[in-house]
């Protein structure tokens, strides 16, 4: 390159040696008065030269090494940390969906280096992150077949997660998981519900069992069955364990696949639309992203990344990403203003301790009323929580944990469903999002109807944790072989929003 | 690890067979002792076990529809796969499942299916078991004898204990102790510290 050549001059400049022939100048034999005594400035040079000459070698020798290729340096100054130019498949999002949907795109490819995958995450401490701030459960006691098949696979991978996600040399991984179980209690008016929810269960395949209030009581003394009609408990493959040691395994596992990752926000893509008319004559307006703007942490730089397809991963702000695409956005009662339903919800999360509560077999009971609430830890503590009602949601502009809702909400319920819960310590808490679909609370999986090459993963609202192994799967099987070839999740498409046919979840926590 | 877990699938195929044409009991024990341990059957005293050579009499076939009442596994190469051909025995009474390397947490909340009959079970040195895979033992509501010495992987020993103790009021634990992890008061110098402390208190 010719103007490396050019900087070579600029940016090599050997030690000064200039100075050295000056002094020898000076001390000619036939100027014998004009050789100063006293430390004159050039005396002073002379001795800095040779005290800083190892130094000024390795300065030089530096330079020459970066000069020559193969080093990182470039005559322009190139910010750290911008993604790559051109990508094939940008992930919006990088919490346990999006690095799930990462990996399995590595895992699911042909070739070697076949797709470039770029992972773009806005907050590097994921400190708002929904994946890390949730409580960790794991269950099949779901009502759509679909999400209890996802379950039975999350199970299984978190299982043998060290063939699936160890990296050689690296140290073993450690979910953390403990098989407690999760344990449903309903009331008169549930109970059909719980029994019909049963029966799909067992159909599938899960492992859940079904118990009056009599062996309720005989199983785990410490509860109150007043009120409780039925309860169904899970007993193998539910649980709960560790989402950031999970995170981190699906993110380790996919950076040594190749998976580029970059700290930046997406602020907007560029597509293009085209105006066509549908067979019933109707006009819509298609669009295909083109870039996707991704802007640097702490500065006005953005990176236009142009790519084939991109994959809404973004949890909780799945809606603002998808109004940067003009999803939303067109004639009322088109397909157009069909907007994506997702929206954060802020659900707090308390720990509390208690010294005569329920030992080692404490499941994640859940209540009718909604509250849940699990042992943490050997020491006593426990951590319960509740999803308020549409009135009583909290505002989401921060994560603060309001104290009042587990006094007036919570603890009631708790203290009457385990009465040893009357005196109890609330020792900490803490808040996250919950990625809220407020159309049918079930997750949205597969591309848009007119922004064809937008992905989404997102919605989950409350269980995305247990079904990311196999939405990452399934997204993966959607954009490689163009079709679900494992669990058929057709039922999550997001044509269900257009047409209104909504996929109820009715076991929601 | 994949090449064993392999030969255990392959294991697994092969007896869908032994299942139908002899039943379930003969098809675990044709799976224990090939994995060279021993079983027992209800009624019996003497252990079918293979010899060095993983050789073994085929005597057990006689024993078509008797349950078994005793399965060794120690030291075998038993997973969470291999326990499939377990599950069915459901008058199974002792299980020894010493020095197994592949038995973790997850084998453990397998277990719920003895919950009826099982009296005796025995995991010690099974280093992959954690307090958290202890905590699924609750369901076996009949057991005895609980063997759970050397499992390097929990922490909190002698807390572990009480809990478990608590769990399972009728059993009696082996191998952990609720002193573990508390230092002796016996010591001078320790009580000679604690003196101090309690005069600069008050």
């Amino acid at each position: 390159m010719n103007f490396a050549s050019v900087a070579v001059f600029r940016k090599i400049r050997p030690p000064d040696f200039g100075c050295m022939v000056r002094i020898t100048a000076c001390i000619s034999p036939y100027n014998n008065f004009s050789r100063s005594i006293s430390t004159s400035k050039l005396l002073c040079k002379q001795e800095d030269v040779f005290k800083d000459l190892e130094k000024e070698f390795v300065k030089f020798r530096q330079k020459v090494k970066d000069v020559l290729p193969g080093s990182n340096w470039t005559p322009f100054h190139v910010t750290p940390g911008l993604p790559p130019e051109r990508a094939d498949i940008v992930i919006v999002g990088g919490g346990v969906m999006g690095w799930s949907i990462a990996y399995w795109l590595k895992k699911k490819e042909m070739i070697r280096d076949a797709v470039r995958v770029v992972v773009v995450e806005r907050d590097p401490s994921y400190s708002r992150a929904s994946t890390v701030l949730s409580v960790g459960g794991i269950r099949q006691q779901f009502s759509m077949p679909e999400n209890i098949q996802m379950s039975l696979f999350g199970c299984s991978f978190l299982r043998n997660i060290n063939e699936h996600l160890g990296v050689v040399n690296e140290e073993p991984i450690d979910i953390q998981y403990n098989p407690c179980g999760y344990l449903f209690v309903a009331n008169e008016s549930g109970a059909t519900i719980l029994e019909e929810n049963y029966r799909i269960q067992k159909e599938e395949g899960a492992k859940v069992v079904l118990l009056t209030p009599t062996k309720l009581k005989e199983k785990f003394p410490w509860v109150n069955t007043d009120g409780v009609a039925l309860a169904s408990y899970g007993l193998e493959n539910e649980g709960w364990f560790d989402p950031w040691s999970l995170l981190n395994a699906f993110r380790r596992k996919a950076l040594s696949m190749g998976v580029y990752q970059c700290f930046g926000e997406v602020t907007g893509f560029k597509y293009s639309t085209r105006e066509m008319v549908t067979s019933d004559g109707e006009p819509v307006v298609f669009k295909r992203i083109h870039h996707v703007n991704v802007q640097m942490p702490d500065s006005k730089e953005y990176q236009p990344v142009e790519c084939a397809l991109v994959v809404n991963a973004a949890g909780a702000w799945s809606g603002k990403v998808a109004e940067m695409a003009g999803i939303g956005t067109g004639l009322p009662n088109s397909v157009d203003a069909v907007k994506l339903p997702v929206e954060p919800r802020k659900r707090f999360v308390y720990v509390f301790h208690s010294p005569d509560g329920p030992g080692l077999d404490c499941p994640l009971l859940i209540d009718y009323t909604g509250v849940y609430f699990r042992r943490e830890g050997l020491a006593g503590n426990y951590i319960a929580g509740l999803s308020p009602t549409e009135e009583e949601e909290p505002s989401i502009s921060n994560l603060e944990v309001d104290y009042n809702f587990f006094h007036e909400k919570i603890w009631p319920d708790l203290a009457s469903r385990v009465p040893t819960f009357e005196n109890l310590k609330v020792k900490s808490a803490w808040a996250g999002y919950y990625d809220y679909n407020t159309f049918d609370q079930n997750a949205i999986i597969g591309p848009h109807p007119l922004v064809n090459n937008m992905y989404f993963a997102t919605g989950f609202s409350g269980h995305g944790l247990q079904h990311s192994p196999a939405t990452g799967r399934a997204v993966a099987e959607l954009i490689l072989d163009t079709c679900f070839k494992t669990i058929d999740l057709s039922a999550f498409s997001f044509g269900r929003l257009c047409y209104g046919e909504k996929a109820l979840e009715r076991n929601i926590v | 690890m994949r090449r064993i877990l392999l030969h255990h699938n392959y294991y697994k195929r092969y007896y869908g067979y032994t299942k139908k044409r002899y039943g379930d009991y003969i098809a675990a024990a044709y799976y224990i002792l090939s994995q060279n341990g021993g079983v027992r059957f209800a009624g019996q005293e003497e252990w079918f076990r293979a010899d060095r050579g993983g050789k073994f009499s085929w005597d057990f076939l006689k024993f078509k529809n008797i349950p078994l009442e005793a399965v060794d596994a120690s030291e075998t190469l038993m997973n969470y796969d291999g326990l499939d051909n377990l599950v069915p025995l459901k008058e199974l009474k002792y299980l020894y499942m010493n020095h197994c390397p592949h038995i973790d947490d997850w084998c453990l909340s397998r277990l719920h299916v003895f919950q009826d009959s099982l009296v005796e079970l025995s995991l010690a040195g099974c280093t992959q078991i954690t307090e958290r895979g202890l905590a699924a033992l609750h369901h076996l509501r009949h057991l005895k004898h609980l063997d759970i010495s050397h499992l390097d992987r929990v922490a909190d020993k002698g807390l572990v204990c009480i809990l478990l103790e608590e769990m399972l009021p009728h059993c009696e634990i082996i191998g952990m102790s609720t002193e573990d992890g508390l230092t002796s008061l016996t010591d001078e110098s320790k009580l000679a510290k604690i003196r101090v402390q309690n005069v600069s208190d008050t």
